[in-house]
């Protein structure tokens, strides 16, 4: 069991309560898409799974071990086995891409050998292999603030491929791709994620990309499960479900132009 | 036309709602700055004061031409170097102090405030020595040191290393904390969340966004050094302050204005210095 969470609750430092009461396991090597309306509570999801926020209530348990009783060393070693893609990838602009990839391995690293390669890289050809399956090798050198939103965020997923972490993390990995990238940089992750035998969680806000790429889906509305079925399962009513919003159904719209822009933000389609 | 709801004046003029607090603002300070100039008193009669400008007149006749004979040269050069390695010697020293202590009083790197979103108080607990020293060290002004230092460790750039070396750990170690807390912090945290140290965590995730920053204080604060072991060599801490605390006593105005002249190329100096890295890190 890689992740297990017994009816685990989060609040926010500002009182809001994102996530109600929820059970989960994931087994190794299964791959899983979050998908739910937007402050669902996707993010809050991965950042707990990823140690980023503890559990207000409820129990977390992450590759065998409750981080909440681990400290210092230890709690730092489990960080390093669990990688977070974020959704805004965390680069500082003026670094280069080769240093950014490289700090993915920071947590397994000694602070001399860190310090070393801060300078002068010392694995620049682990770094390009691990741009390579993105197709970003070319610009290894490059500084991250010379790079398009979508190849800033295939930097980050390359830094958390470098780190080969035993859980992988994915908050809207492809947000900022075009629907090809995205399809390619999802197959990626996947084949990274099968080849390795590890879990890959991922939310994402394309319904169709998570039931192509996904074999678990999980819909999550207002912090809590709304179901969790395997992709050929989840139909048109649960989608609709998922994405109702209340205050979108009245018929607002006098003219024939908004009504069409009000149709286009019904529930997303499934596509077969 | 004017939009609805805009105050209109007297000459159909729209009133500035931000007008009254400025004109408010400026009254205020005029207040709060007249009883310092009370207080100095300072006053423009006595500078304008025809014995006085007859004094300051000759004084400043005797200025031209500057004194460029090679003994004297030599002098200069020799208290030009000491003077530079005191401002240097004193920064290098204060740096030693101000790292460690910006890295501990700053909030930036805690590890706790990744999970709770604030650092906890066992954190903040430490930290506050950390800042309290920081202000320690800078509260006493680097003059009040060099004196106290001439006394223990004699005449001699040493007592004005030792000066700047203290005051500067602490102004240094305290805008050095608040630049780390000004970038995003939101890299250092994705590294700590990965299972980075926390030195790790700064070098790459918050140094990178801080260095320009940094240099450009840190040389600001070496040509801040630079003046301030001048005004030290008034108190006998050697190098160009002595130098010109000599040459004033002796009213060898062309020997002064010749340091005043190097003074003046050192800042240049400085300044063009920083330029050049501020550029390179940009
Ligand atoms: N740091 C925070 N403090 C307070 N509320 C937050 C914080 N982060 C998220 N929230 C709230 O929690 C809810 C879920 O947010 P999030 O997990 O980001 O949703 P999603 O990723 O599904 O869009 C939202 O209503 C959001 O406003
Ligand atoms: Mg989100």
């Amino acid at each position: 069991m890689t992740v297990r969470l017994d009816g685990v609750g989060l609040t926010h430092p500002g009182g809001f309560q994102a996530l109600h009461d929820i059970d989960l396991s994931i087994n190794q090597g299964e791959r899983v898409a979050i998908i739910g309306p937007s402050g669902a509570g996707k993010t809050s999801l991965l950042r707990l799974l990823g140690t980023g926020l503890a559990p207000s209530t409820g129990q977390l348990h992450l590759l065998g071990v409750d981080p909440a009783t681990l400290k210092g060393q230890a709690l730092r070693r489990l960080r390093a086995r669990i990688g977070l893609i974020h959704q805004s990838p965390p680069l500082p602009p003026r670094q280069r891409v080769v240093t950014a990839v490289l700090a993915g391995r920071l947590g397994q690293w000694s602070l001399l050998r860190s310090l070393i390669s801060l300078c002068y890289p010392l694995d620049s050809a682990g770094a390009r292999a691990a741009l390579e399956p993105l197709d970003l090798q070319d610009k290894l050198f490059a500084r991250c603030d010379q790079l398009s939103g979508g190849q800033l965020q295939r930097v980050g997923i390359a830094r958390v491929l470098y780190q080969r972490a035993d859980l992988l993390l994915a908050d809207e990995p492809v947000s900022a791709m075009d629907p090809v990238l995205a399809d390619h940089t999802l197959n990626v992750l996947g084949k990274v994620a099968a080849e390795r035998q590890i879990s890959l969680v991922a939310s994402l806000h394309a319904v169709d990309l998570a039931l192509r790429h996904f074999p678990r889906i999980i819909g999550l509305r207002a912090g809590r499960v709304l179901f969790d079925l395997p992709a050929e399962r989840v139909s048109q009513a649960e989608l609709d479900q998922l994405y109702s919003n209340d205050s979108f159904n009245e018929p607002v719209f006098a003219d024939p132009v908004s009504a069409i822009a009000a149709a286009s933000l019904e529930a997303p389609r499934r596509c077969t | 036309m004017y939009l609805s709801g805009t105050d209109v004046g007297v000459h159909g003029r729209p009133r500035d709602p931000a007008a009254l607090p400025r004109l408010l603002l400026i009254i205020l300070a005029l207040l709060v700055l007249w009883p310092g100039l009370v207080l100095t008193e300072f006053n423009l009669a006595t500078l304008v004061d025809p014995r006085n400008l007859d004094i300051f007149a000759r004084f400043l006749a005797g200025f031209w031409p500057p004194e460029l004979s090679s003994g004297f040269l030599t002098l200069l050069g020799k208290a030009t170097l000491e003077t530079l390695a005191m401002a240097t010697a004193g920064l290098v020293l204060a740096l030693l102090l101000a790292v460690p202590l910006s890295l501990i009083s700053s909030h930036a790197l805690s590890v706790s405030a990744l999970a709770r979103g604030q650092p906890s108080p066992v954190g903040r607990m430490l930290r506050y020595p950390a800042r309290l020293l920081l202000i320690i060290l800078r509260s006493i002004p680097e003059i009040v040191w060099a004196l106290l230092f001439v006394r223990a460790v004699g005449l001699g750039p040493t007592a004005g290393v030792l000066a700047i070396a203290i005051t500067y750990s602490g102004m240094l170690g305290k805008v050095y904390a608040e630049i780390y807390e000004s970038v995003d912090r939101r890299p250092a945290q994705a590294l700590l969340q990965a299972g980075s140290s926390r030195l790790a965590a700064f070098c790459y995730g918050i140094l990178p966004a801080a260095a320009q920053e940094l240099t450009s204080y840190t040389l600001y604060r070496w040509e801040c050094a630079i003046r301030a072991s001048v005004i030290m060599g008034f108190v006998g801490a050697g190098g160009l302050g002595q130098m010109i605390d000599l040459s004033i006593r002796m009213f060898a105005g062309g020997e002064v204005v010749t340091i005043l002249l190097t003074f003046l190329v050192l800042v240049l100096a400085a300044d063009q210095l920083s330029n050049l890295l501020r550029r390179r890190l940009a």
